[in-house]
C-alpha cells in the first residue's frame, strides 16, 4: 500500500501526471519541422498532376528556370538519370518519385522547383508547361477488374492486369462444412470508405547535405526515423553513418507519417545537388490528396449460425483499393495486414477469408490510420456482422455477443484465423458497459419513444484487437524485425536521460516513459528526460504506429531499467558492505534484509557508480535494452452508443457514449483516457461525416478541410469512460496497447446505433459516413444505401 | 499561404479607397474580413493585382438601430458583433438566429455581413437573411452613394452589381411594421460548414395576422433564392397548419438544388420544406402563447 502511494508521489505507474511536453506545446514553443530555419536554406514546391490518368507527352520547364530566384527544377527525367525516378515501397512495390511516363492519380508529383522562397517556387511551378494525353480513369475495384480495363501499372513487367495480389487465409473446407450445418446464414456487404489520417501538421522535410563532412541531415515528419535512415541508405546509396534523420516535434501522425514520400526524396536530392539546405512543407491539399490514406475496402461476408445463437463459421470476401502504387505501410507478412484478426474475441470454429487487392487511379498508400494494419476494417465488419446476425436470429444483440465470447478460462485461445489471444474478461467488460448505459431501461425508453414517433437506437461494439507489432517472427519492414529499444543513462546525481527507438506524435512518451523508469527504479519521473527521434542519438527502433510503443518500446524501457537496477544492486552491496544476496529492494531503495533501517537510495548508488565503485567494476550507470515481444498484446473494448434519429431530416444526435476499455495496466490513466477520447472522436468522425471520394474523372473530393470534415468540440459527443484491468501476461508491466482501440472499435458502435434506430424499415446497411441525407434515404425508401456518397449526378 | 504577388494598400479615407479602386481599374479587390477572399488568394483562385484593405477606414464598424427601427450594419461590423448584440433577438429574430450559425467563432471574429453579401456565395447565410428581411445595400463610389435592394445586389454565384470602384458601406434592414418574428435554420454537416440547405423566414405580425413575410433559401440554387411565392401566400392571413404546409411546399418548389456530396436534390427540397414548417410553427405557437 505505502509502496503504491509512494509510487504515485514520484510519478510512477498509475499516476495521472500532467504531460511534460504540454509545457512547450501550450505555450506555442513546440519545435516542428517548419519551425526550423537553417542558414542559406532554399524552399521546394511540388507541381502535381491535375489529371488522374494520363500519358505525359512533354514537360517544358524553360519558363520556370527564368523566374528570378529559381535554383533548380527537378523532373522525372532528371530523377531517372540518377536512378531515382522510382523508389521501393514498404510493401515491395515501386512508386514514382516524379512521374516519367504517365501520371496515375490526381495530385501525383510531376516536378519540383527549388527557389529562394516558397512564393517564387510556387510561381515557377505555375510556369511549367506539362502536356498530357488523358487516359481512361479507374476509380474503384469493379472498374479495375473489368475485362477491358486499361492497365494502370504498365511500367511493371509481368503485370497483365490491375490486380495487386490475391491472398487467402483460414480453413476453406472446414468453413464449408460449418455452413453445411447452419440453421441460419446471415450475410452482409459493406464498403469502408477511404478516409485520411489527416494530422494537423502536414508532411515536410529539410534536407541538409554538407559537402565538407559528407553528412546528410534530414529533419522530417516521420513516425519511424530509423526506418527512414535505412531506406535512404538503400535508395540514395549513401553510407548509413553519414545519414542523420531527426524527427522533431510532430503535429500528429496517425499512420500518415510512416511511408516515404516523394517530397522527402526530392528534397534530399536537391540538397545534394545544390549543397544547401532545402525545405519542403506540404500544404493541406497536398497532404489530403497524395499521402497515405486509410481503408477503402469492400467487405462481403456471411456467417453460419445455429438457432440457439452459436456461430459456426464465417466467410469473408474482400476487395481492397490500394490506389496507383501498393505502398501500404504495414510490416506484417500478411498481404492485407491483420484483416484476419476479425472475430478474434468470439469462439468460432471455422473461418475463411479471401482478399483481392487492386490498383486504381487514386492516391497510393493504404496506411494503418490509427490502427494495426487493416484492423479497423476487420472490427467494423465484425461488429456490423454481429448486429445483422443477431437481428436475423431475432436475438438480443448483447446476449448474442456474450454467448459467443471466448470465456475467461479459455486462454490462450487460437482464433479461427490463427492468432493466439492470451487474456481478457470479455463478459465482464460487456456487463460494465450494459450497466453503465442502463441497457434494459434504454430498451424500454426506446419502445415508448417509438409510440410517439421518435426513433431511438442503441449500438454495441465489442472487440479484441492485436496491438504492438511484432514479434519478430511474423513482423518486419523490408526484412528489419519489429523489435524496439531503450537506452538509459543515469547521471551521477541520480537524474537520468532515456532514449527510445519509438517516436511520439502526441502520445505523451516524454511523460509515460519516465513513469515506467520511476516504477522500476524509484527515480522520480520529473528527474528523467526522455528524448526520441534523432537517429544519431537514439537506439535503433521501428518507430511509433500500430499502438506498438508501450507494448514494445515501453517494455524495453522496463527491461533497461531492470538492467540498471541489477548493477545498482551490486553498488548497494558495496556501499552497505554486505553481499548482494542479503539485499532487498523497495521503490527507490536497497536495504539490508536483516536490518531494514540500513539502506542506500538509488541516487546514492548512482553517485557511487561514478565516485565509489568496487574494484573491478566498470564505472558508470547506463545500459541499453532491445525487446522482441513474444506476442502481440490483446486489449479488449466494449463501446455502447445511443442515438436519436430525426425522421424528417435523417439527422442523428448522439445521446450517450459509454466506453469500457481493458488495456491491461494503465501507466498514466489520464493519458490513456485522452487516447480513448481522441479515438472515439475519430470513430465518430468516420461514422458521421468523413470520406474521400472521387468523381468519374478521378478528381478527389475531400481535398481540403471544407470538404474533408474534422469534428469540432461542438458536435463531438461526451464520453463516459470505464475500465477493466486484465494485465498482459507477457508484457513486463502488464500493459497493452490502447492508442487505437477506440478508433478501431468505435465506428461500428455509432453505425449500429443508427441502424438499430431505423431497424423497423428492414434496412440492413448504410455505408459510412452516415450523413443525414443517406439516413433519410434509407428511412424513406427502405433500401440499403451503399458506396461513397455521389459526387454529382445531375449535370 | 503562398498567393500570387499583389500590391497592398491600406487607405485612411473612403475617398482614398475609391481612388485606389479606380486606379486598379477592375484588377483591384476590396479586403474586408478576408474570410472569403484570403482563402481564394491562398488557392490562387483569385489573383488581384491590388488589395485595398478597408479595415482602417473610419465610421464603418457600426451596428445601430434608428429611432424608427431601421437597422444599419456597417461594412466593418463583424459576424461576432451581431452574435453578441443584445437587442437583436427582440428586434430582428431572423438575424439573431442566423448570427451564431455563420461559419465558426474564429471566422465570425473577422468576417463581415456586408462582405458576405458582396461575396454572393449561394451558400452564404446572410444573403438569405437580408433577402427575407427585404434589406438593401448602400454603395459609395466617386459619384456618391446609391441604395441597391439586396435582391438586385446579388445577381448570381459570386456576382454583385457593384461597380469596380464602388464600396459597399452599409447594409440596411427596414423597420418592421408589426411585430418581427421568424428564424433561420441551417443543416450543416459540422460547425463551420456551409449549408447543405438553409432557410430564412421573416414575418411581421399585427396580432395574429401576417402583414409581411419573406422567405429565402441558402445553398439550394446557383444563387440565394427569394421564395417570393411562398412568402406571398402567407401575407394577410393567419398562420395555420394548412397555410404553413402550403408555404413550405411553395418554398420547396422554389428551391433549385443539385445533387452533390452533401445530399440529393430531393433531400435538400425536403429539408427546405421541413425547416419552413419548423420556423413557422414556432412563430405560430409563440403568437398563440402570447395571445
Ligand atoms: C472556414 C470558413 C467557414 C465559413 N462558413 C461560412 C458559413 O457557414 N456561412 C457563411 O455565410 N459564410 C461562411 N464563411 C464565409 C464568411 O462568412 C465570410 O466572412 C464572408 O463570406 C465574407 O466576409 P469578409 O468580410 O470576410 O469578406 P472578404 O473575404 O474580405 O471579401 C469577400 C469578397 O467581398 C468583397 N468585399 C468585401 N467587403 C466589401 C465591401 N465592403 N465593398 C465591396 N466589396 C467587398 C471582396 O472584395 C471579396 O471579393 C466561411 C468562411 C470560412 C473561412
Amino acid at each position: 500500500m505505502t509502496q503504491a502511494r509512494d509510487e504515485i508521489k514520484i510519478g510512477g505507474l498509475g499516476a495521472s501526471r500532467r504531460r511534460v511536453e504540454d509545457n512547450r506545446f501550450v505555450r506555442g514553443k513546440g519545435r516542428y519541422v517548419d519551425d526550423i530555419v537553417l542558414p542559406d536554406m532554399l524552399h521546394m514546391e511540388i507541381l502535381r498532376s491535375p489529371l488522374a490518368h494520363a500519358r505525359i507527352t512533354s514537360i517544358d520547364v524553360s519558363k520556370a528556370w527564368q523566374v528570378p530566384g529559381v535554383r533548380l527544377v527537378l523532373t522525372g527525367e532528371m530523377m531517372a538519370s540518377r536512378n531515382l525516378a522510382w523508389m521501393p515501397t514498404l510493401s515491395y512495390d515501386t512508386q514514382a518519385v516524379l512521374a516519367t511516363d504517365k501520371v496515375r492519380f490526381q495530385g501525383q508529383e510531376v516536378a519540383c522547383v527549388i527557389a529562394d522562397d516558397p512564393y517564387i517556387a510556387k510561381d515557377a511551378c505555375e510556369a511549367i508547361v506539362v502536356e498530357y494525353e488523358p487516359l481512361p480513369v479507374i476509380v474503384n475495384p469493379a472498374q479495375a477488374l473489368a475485362e477491358d480495363a486499361p492497365l494502370i501499372r504498365d511500367d511493371k513487367e509481368n503485370q497483365p492486369d490491375n490486380v495487386v495480389f490475391d491472398w487467402e487465409v483460414g480453413d476453406k473446407e472446414g468453413t464449408d462444412r460449418a455452413f453445411a450445418q447452419a440453421d441460419v446464414v446471415s450475410t452482409l456487404e459493406l464498403h469502408y470508405p477511404r478516409s485520411h489520417p489527416s494530422p494537423l501538421e502536414c508532411c515536410g522535410s529539410i534536407a541538409d547535405f554538407d559537402r565538407s563532412t559528407s553528412k546528410l541531415t534530414v529533419y522530417m515528419t516521420t513516425q519511424a526515423p530509423h526506418i527512414i535512415r535505412a531506406a535512404v541508405a538503400l535508395v540514395a546509396e549513401l553510407p548509413e553513418h553519414m545519414i542523420r534523420i531527426v524527427s522533431p516535434d510532430l503535429g500528429g501522425g496517425f499512420g500518415n507519417k510512416v511511408p516515404v514520400y516523394p517530397g522527402y526524396v526530392a528534397s534530399i536530392l536537391a540538397s545534394i545537388l545544390l549543397e544547401r539546405p532545402v525545405k519542403w512543407i506540404e500544404d493541406k491539399t497536398g497532404n489530403l490528396i497524395s499521402t497515405g490514406f486509410g481503408r477503402d475496402i469492400y467487405l462481403r461476408g456471411e456467417m453460419a449460425l445455429r438457432n440457439d445463437g452459436k456461430i459456426l463459421g464465417v466467410r469473408m470476401q474482400t476487395e481492397s483499393d490500394h490506389g496507383a502504387f501498393f505502398s501500404d505501410a504495414q510490416p506484417s507478412k500478411f498481404k492485407i495486414g491483420l484483416l484476419h484478426s476479425a472475430f478474434a474475441c468470439y469462439d468460432i470454429p471455422a473461418a475463411h477469408l479471401v482478399n483481392r487487392g487492386v490498383y486504381t487511379n487514386k492516391a497510393p498508400g493504404g496506411v494503418a490510420y490509427r490502427c494495426s494494419f487493416r484492423v479497423t476494417e476487420a472490427m467494423y465488419f465484425q461488429e456490423r456482422m454481429m448486429q445483422a446476425a443477431a437481428d436475423d436470429l431475432g436475438m438480443d444483440q448483447a446476449e448474442f455477443r456474450r454467448r459467443n465470447f471466448v470465456r475467461d478460462h479459455d486462454f490462450p485461445h487460437r482464433t479461427p484465423f490463427g492468432f493466439l489471444t492470451d487474456s481478457g474478461q470479455y463478459g465482464k467488460c460487456l456487463d460494465v458497459g450494459l450497466e453503465a448505459i442502463g441497457y434494459q431501461g434504454f430498451l424500454k425508453q426506446k419502445e415508448e419513444a417509438k409510440q410517439r414517433g421518435r426513433l431511438l437506437g442503441i449500438g454495441i461494439s465489442t472487440m479484441t484487437e492485436p496491438l504492438g507489432a511484432g514479434n519478430s517472427r511474423e513482423y518486419d519492414i523490408l526484412g528489419i524485425k519489429m523489435f524496439d529499444s531503450a537506452e538509459l543513462r543515469v547521471h551521477m546525481t541520480g537524474k537520468a536521460i532515456l532514449r527510445t527507438g519509438a517516436k511520439s506524435q502526441g502520445q505523451g512518451h516524454e511523460t509515460t516513459w519516465a513513469q515506467i523508469v520511476a516504477h522500476e527504479l524509484g527515480i522520480p519521473a520529473e528527474d528523467i528526460t526522455v528524448e526520441e527521434g534523432d537517429t544519431d542519438t537514439a537506439p535503433f527502433g521501428m518507430g511509433t504506429y500500430a499502438s506498438r510503443s508501450t507494448p514494445v518500446a515501453g517494455a524495453a524501457v522496463s527491461m533497461v531499467a531492470r538492467k540498471i537496477r541489477a548493477k545498482a544492486r551490486k553498488l548497494a552491496a558495496h556501499l552497505l558492505e554486505v553481499s548482494e544476496e542479503d539485499i532487498e529492494w523497495e521503490l527507490g531503495r536497497f536495504y539490508v534484509r536483516s536490518a531494514p533501517g540500513q539502506g542506500v537510495t538509488i541516487q546514492e548508488c548512482a553517485a557511487a557508480a561514478y565516485s565509489n565503485m568496487p574494484d573491478g567494476m566498470e564505472p558508470g550507470l547506463e545500459n541499453v535494452a532491445y525487446y522482441d515481444p513474444p506476442n502481440l498484446t490483446w486489449p479488449f473494448a466494449c463501446y455502447i452508443v445511443t442515438v436519436e434519429v430525426d425522421p424528417q431530416t435523417g439527422v442523428w444526435d448522439v445521446l450517450r457514449v459509454v466506453a469500457v476499455d481493458d488495456c491491461g495496466v494503465r501507466i498514466n490513466p489520464m493519458i490513456v483516457e485522452g487516447q480513448i477520447m481522441g479515438g472515439l472522436t475519430e470513430a465518430y468522425a468516420m461514422a458521421s461525416m468523413q470520406f474521400i471520394t472521387f468523381d468519374a474523372q478521378g478528381n478527389c473530393v475531400g481535398s481540403n478541410y471544407m470538404d474533408y470534415l474534422l469534428p469540432t468540440a461542438w458536435e463531438t459527443p461526451g464520453y463516459e469512460l470505464h475500465e477493466v484491468v486484465t494485465p498482459s501476461p507477457h508484457h513486463p508491466i502488464g500493459a497493452k496497447g490502447v492508442g487505437e482501440c477506440a478508433t478501431v472499435g468505435g465506428p461500428a458502435a455509432f453505425v449500429n446505433a443508427v441502424m438499430d434506430a431505423i431497424r423497423d424499415t428492414g434496412v440492413r446497411n448504410i455505408d459510412m459516413p452516415l450523413l443525414p441525407d443517406r439516413v433519410y434515404e434509407a428511412l424513406t425508401q427502405r433500401h440499403d444505401v451503399s458506396g461513397a456518397p455521389p459526387v454529382r449526378t445531375d449535370d | 499561404m503562398y498567393p500570387s504577388r499583389f500590391r497592398y494598400e491600406s487607405p485612411r479615407s473612403i475617398n482614398e479607397a475609391i481612388a485606389l479602386l479606380q486606379e486598379g481599374g477592375g484588377e483591384a479587390k476590396v479586403l474586408a474580413g478576408g474570410q472569403s477572399l484570403v482563402p481564394l488568394l491562398k488557392l490562387r483562385f483569385a489573383a488581384p493585382e491590388l488589395l485595398v484593405d478597408i479595415n482602417g477606414l473610419p465610421g464603418l464598424d457600426h451596428h445601430t438601430v434608428d429611432p424608427d427601427g431601421t437597422i444599419r450594419i456597417g461594412a466593418l461590423c463583424r459576424h461576432a458583433d451581431l452574435e453578441r448584440w443584445a437587442v437583436l433577438p427582440a428586434r430582428q429574430p431572423t438575424m439573431a438566429a442566423a448570427a451564431p450559425l455563420v461559419a465558426d467563432p474564429i471566422v465570425r471574429n473577422r468576417g463581415t455581413l456586408v462582405g458576405s453579401l458582396c461575396h454572393a456565395d449561394p451558400q452564404g447565410d446572410w444573403a438569405s437573411v437580408v433577402t427575407a428581411l427585404g434589406g438593401h445595400v448602400v454603395a459609395q463610389g466617386a459619384n456618391g452613394r446609391r441604395s441597391i435592394p439586396v435582391t438586385q445586389f446579388v445577381t448570381g454565384p459570386f456576382q454583385n452589381t457593384l461597380g469596380y470602384d464602388e464600396i459597399a458601406v452599409e447594409a440596411v434592414i427596414p423597420a418592421p411594421k408589426g411585430q418581427a418574428a421568424g428564424g433561420y435554420l441551417k443543416l450543416e454537416r459540422r460547425v463551420g460548414d456551409f449549408a447543405t440547405a438553409g432557410v430564412a423566414v421573416a414575418v411581421e405580425l399585427s396580432g395574429a395576422v401576417v402583414t409581411r413575410a419573406g422567405i429565402a433559401l441558402t445553398g439550394v440554387g446557383g444563387s440565394t433564392i427569394d421564395a417570393g411565392d411562398a412568402a406571398q401566400s402567407l401575407a394577410g392571413g393567419q398562420l395555420t397548419g394548412d397555410s404553413i404546409d402550403n408555404a413550405a411546399d411553395l418554398a420547396a418548389r422554389a428551391a433549385q438544388p443539385r445533387t452533390d456530396h452533401r445530399g440529393s436534390a430531393e433531400y435538400k427540397r425536403q429539408i427546405v420544406r421541413t425547416f419552413v414548417v419548423r420556423i413557422l410553427t414556432g412563430v405560430k405557437e409563440s403568437t398563440e402563447r402570447a395571445a
